[in-house]
């Protein structure tokens, strides 16, 4: 008997720690419980993208869409939706409008374009003949059978536009050809699945929901340059990736995609997983060479760039995850079919994480050009709880906001380069009118601070002396020529830093100066935080028309800094305050206020 | 100089190590293994481990201060980690962070007296989604507001 229905469970990070599990249990045991098993045919998939409603359940044919599912609505999906073929009503997605929407309709995917992410969703990331079934391992194919020459490769490569996504956006055919040209005994291929960006996590979910994608890439850039040996360099923080890509490696290995003689083609090439141990330096490729290698990973000074000299001193080509997840589908569509999504500059997809202060966090993949509008209010529903927007963050600790005048820029590579923010790997970060542009500036500084490696001192000293100025200012102590003095630092480390993270650690500050000045004035000459954020900038104050003077709140305060005469109305002590906001909570006529 | 404790690597470890030995750039894949074993890693295996692989000890304190991930302390029985990384901490991750300090009675990266509880700040587990956040052994417990922490901790405390 053929099967009648999918049912699509997700296995993402996010769903699978919320029961993603015992709910794609519960299914097979309902399914069994009606004697329905050979029926339906029950998934555990990667990340649908849309993790603020999960868990995620997707019924097909029926596009049903169910959210925030526990194991045990297993029971009734089955007997409804598989048994009787009607909808469980209380599960099925309800957009803002309260309207139900089956999953083509869903406003969250309708401006999304899925390239990378083609696969997550869709199928069991830990079954090989569900990626093949779905033109997996075909480019690969193409290459091992003399379909596509390495010239023919890099040639599809080239008419793509693809750029790197790790960040700087780096022509990829330009890479791969400079590693082919190079003579060597031996070269190497590198996947950067690093993703230290904190906040984001589009690597960690290609990973998870479609490992074999990128092992296909990285055996087709061997075949390439002419490697035979891969790397992948991930962070020991992501279990669940680390399994799948090991489930991957295996099942390629044992279908003849991996090891020696692919596809009896004398082609050779080997994959083997490297961990990191959270160092976000080690993102940078050269850092991250240095680990693999066993060492401590501090970057070197480039050139010779790895692709000339890189692991062990060997050509190496590095990419990262999204950048390789491309590749597979570039060469099965041809580079002209690519070229066409997106901008002129760069084409393609993006994959980005947003969240913050929106309403639908979660990864969403747009095609280049998309614009900041579209992206936050379209699919991403717009702010949470109906806030006024304030800025978008991009690019992690080395990118910098995008305010609200550029929300209809389309949004690429060099588009955000001239807005002074820049692409980075693709965290998106929302923030709304309660959040404090010096708070958060603060936050990445402090995120530099810990994270620079210490070989140079623009980076070690720079980095440490603006959190420290930024410290001042949030804690009312800031003066006028602070504001001067962040700016001269951040030129200096931009100047002289040796890698990435200290040349773009005082993005963020630079960029918020730049757009939201006013808000860093206020804080030095007003003493004020206009979104409450700053505590030591908070002052709580008695309305004496409101107090009745029923002691509540003197009672409360834990340092007992607030006086007055039962049935009067009473005051705060502000140079005893310790701003702990006891007073404010325990007031029952609302007459504390924060200012 | 006060004489070195003696350990005993384990069974699995050594054999782990035998398989590695020989592959360029195994000290960090060999340090992990280490640290899922005990938790982290004891001086004296980290002496073990050099002698082993034939390289300075200097050299095996270098890589493993140089990364985050691995301990030199012995972590309390559950680890508490409140995930600071950018998206929860615009949700609030700071404030779930200064209740676990008054909960447990200890700061960041330190044990509880009684060894039932190490809190740790970490950067993004990539569950965005769900921020803000913790996890304790592994757990995720997400979407959080203070007022949730008490609950979660006595779930773990031993009676
Ligand atoms: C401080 C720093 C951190 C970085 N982190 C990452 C990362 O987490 N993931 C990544 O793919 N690239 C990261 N990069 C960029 C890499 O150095 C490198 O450019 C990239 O892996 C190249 O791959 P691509 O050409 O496919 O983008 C980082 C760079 C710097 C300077
Ligand atoms: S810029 Fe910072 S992270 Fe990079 S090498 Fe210098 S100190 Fe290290
Ligand atoms: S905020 Fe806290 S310390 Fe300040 S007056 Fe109120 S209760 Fe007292
Ligand atoms: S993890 Fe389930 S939708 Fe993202
Ligand atoms: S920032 Fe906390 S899970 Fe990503």
């Amino acid at each position: 008997m053929a099967v009648k229905n999918f049912i699509l469970v997700c296995g993402g990070t996010a769903c699978e720690s919320s029961k993603g599990d015992e709910i794609f249990k519960a299914l097979l045991k309902s399914a069994q419980k009606h004697g329905v098993q050979d029926d339906v045919q029950i998934i555990k998939t990667g990340c649908f993208g849309f993790c603020e409603k999960g868990p995620i359940v997707k019924v097909l044919p029926e596009e049903a869409f169910y959210v925030e599912v526990t194991p045990e609505d297993g029971e009734e999906i089955i007997a409804e939706t598989i048994v009787k073929g009607r909808l469980v009503d209380r599960l099925v997605y309800k957009d803002a409008e309260k309207s139900k929407s089956n999953s083509e309709k869903i406003k969250f995917y309708q401006k999304q374009y899925r390239v990378v992410l083609r696969n997550c969703g869709l199928i069991n990331p830990e079954d090989i003949e569900e990626y093949i079934a779905r033109d997996g391992y075909l480019a690969l194919e193409k290459c091992l059978t003399g379909e596509l020459t390495p010239e023919d490769v890099i040639n599809h490569l080239k008419i793509s536009g693809l750029r790197g996504r790790g960040g700087a956006g780096f022509p990829t055919w330009l890479k791969w050809n400079f590693s082919k040209n190079v003579a060597a005994d031996q070269k190497y291929v590198v996947c950067n699945a690093d993703e230290g960006d904190p906040g984001a996590y589009m690597d960690r979910s290609t990973c998870e929901g479609d490992p074999h994608s990128i092992i296909e890439a990285m055996a087709i850039a061997g075949y390439t340059c002419g490697a035979n040996q891969g790397f992948i360099y991930i962070r020991a923080e992501y279990p669940l990736a680390i399994e799948r890509l090991n489930i991957a490696i295996e099942q390629a290995k044992d279908a003849g995609l991996l090891g020696k003689n692919i596809l009896g083609s004398n082609f050779d090439f080997d994959l083997e997983i490297r961990l990191g141990a959270g160092a976000f330096v080690c993102g940078e490729e050269t850092a991250l060479l240095a680990s693999i290698e066993g060492k401590r990973g501090m970057p070197i000074p480039k050139p010779p760039f790895p692709a000339v000299k890189g692991l062990w001193g060997k050509p190496s080509i590095i990419n990262n995850v999204e950048t390789f997840a491309n590749i597979p589908v570039i060469l099965t569509k041809g580079g002209e079919w690519y070229k066409s999504i997106g901008t002129e500059g760069s084409p393609g997809t993006k994959v980005f994480a947003l969240t913050g202060q929106i309403e639908n966090s979660g990864l969403v993949e747009v095609p280049m050009g998309t614009t900041l509008r579209d992206i936050v209010f379209d699919i991403g529903g717009g702010i949470k709880g109906g806030r006024k927007f304030k800025a978008v963050q991009t690019g992690g600790p080395s990118g910098g906001v995008i305010t609200e005048q550029f929300l209809d820029t389309p949004i690429d590579f060099d588009t955000l380069t001239s807005i002074g923010s820049m692409m980075g790997s693709g965290g998106m970060i929302v923030m709304s009118e309660d959040d404090c542009i010096v708070d958060v500036t603060k936050f990445y500084l402090e995120f530099c601070v810990e994270e620079s490696c210490g070989k140079c001192s623009p980076c070690r000293i720079g980095t440490k002396k603006m959190h420290e100025i930024l410290e001042k200012i949030t804690s009312g102590k800031g003066e006028m020529s602070d504001i001067q003095k962040l700016k001269d630092i951040g030129k200096a480390m931009k100047t002289a830093s040796l890698c990435g993270l200290g040349q773009t650690a005082a993005n963020p500050v630079l960029s918020t100066l730049k757009y939201f000045e006013e808000e860093y004035l206020e804080h030095i000459q007003d003493g004020k935080c206009r979104a409450g954020k700053c505590k030591d900038l908070m002052q709580y104050k008695i309305i004496e028309e409101k107090c009745i003077g029923c002691t509540v709140c003197a009672r409360k305060c834990p340092v007992n800094c607030i006086v007055g005469e039962r049935k009067t109305p009473h005051f705060i002590n502000q140079d005893k305050c310790v701003k702990c906001g006891a007073c404010y909570e325990a007031c029952k006529f609302d007459a504390i206020t924060i200012s | 100089m006060p004489t070195e404790e003696k350990i005993e690597l384990p069974k699995d470890l050594l054999e782990f190590i035998a398989k590695w030995k020989d592959k360029q750039g195994n000290l960090i894949m060999i340090l992990h293994k280490t640290q899922e074993h005990y938790g982290y890693i004891p001086r004296a295996a980290a002496i073990e481990l050099a002698k082993l692989l034939d390289v300075p000890l200097a050299k095996v304190y270098g890589v493993i201060t140089f990364y985050h991930f691995f301990k030199l302390k012995k972590p309390g029985k559950n680890i508490i980690s409140v995930c600071m990384g950018t998206a929860c901490y615009i949700k609030g991750a700071g404030d779930l962070m200064a209740e676990c300090e008054t909960l447990l009675g200890c700061g960041v990266n330190c044990t509880t007296d009684d060894e039932e509880f190490s809190l740790q700040g970490v950067r993004c587990v990539g569950c965005c989604g769900l921020a803000p956040l913790i996890t304790v052994g592994g757990e995720v417990y997400g979407k959080l507001t203070p007022d949730a922490l008490p609950a979660i901790i006595a779930k773990y405390r031993s009676k």
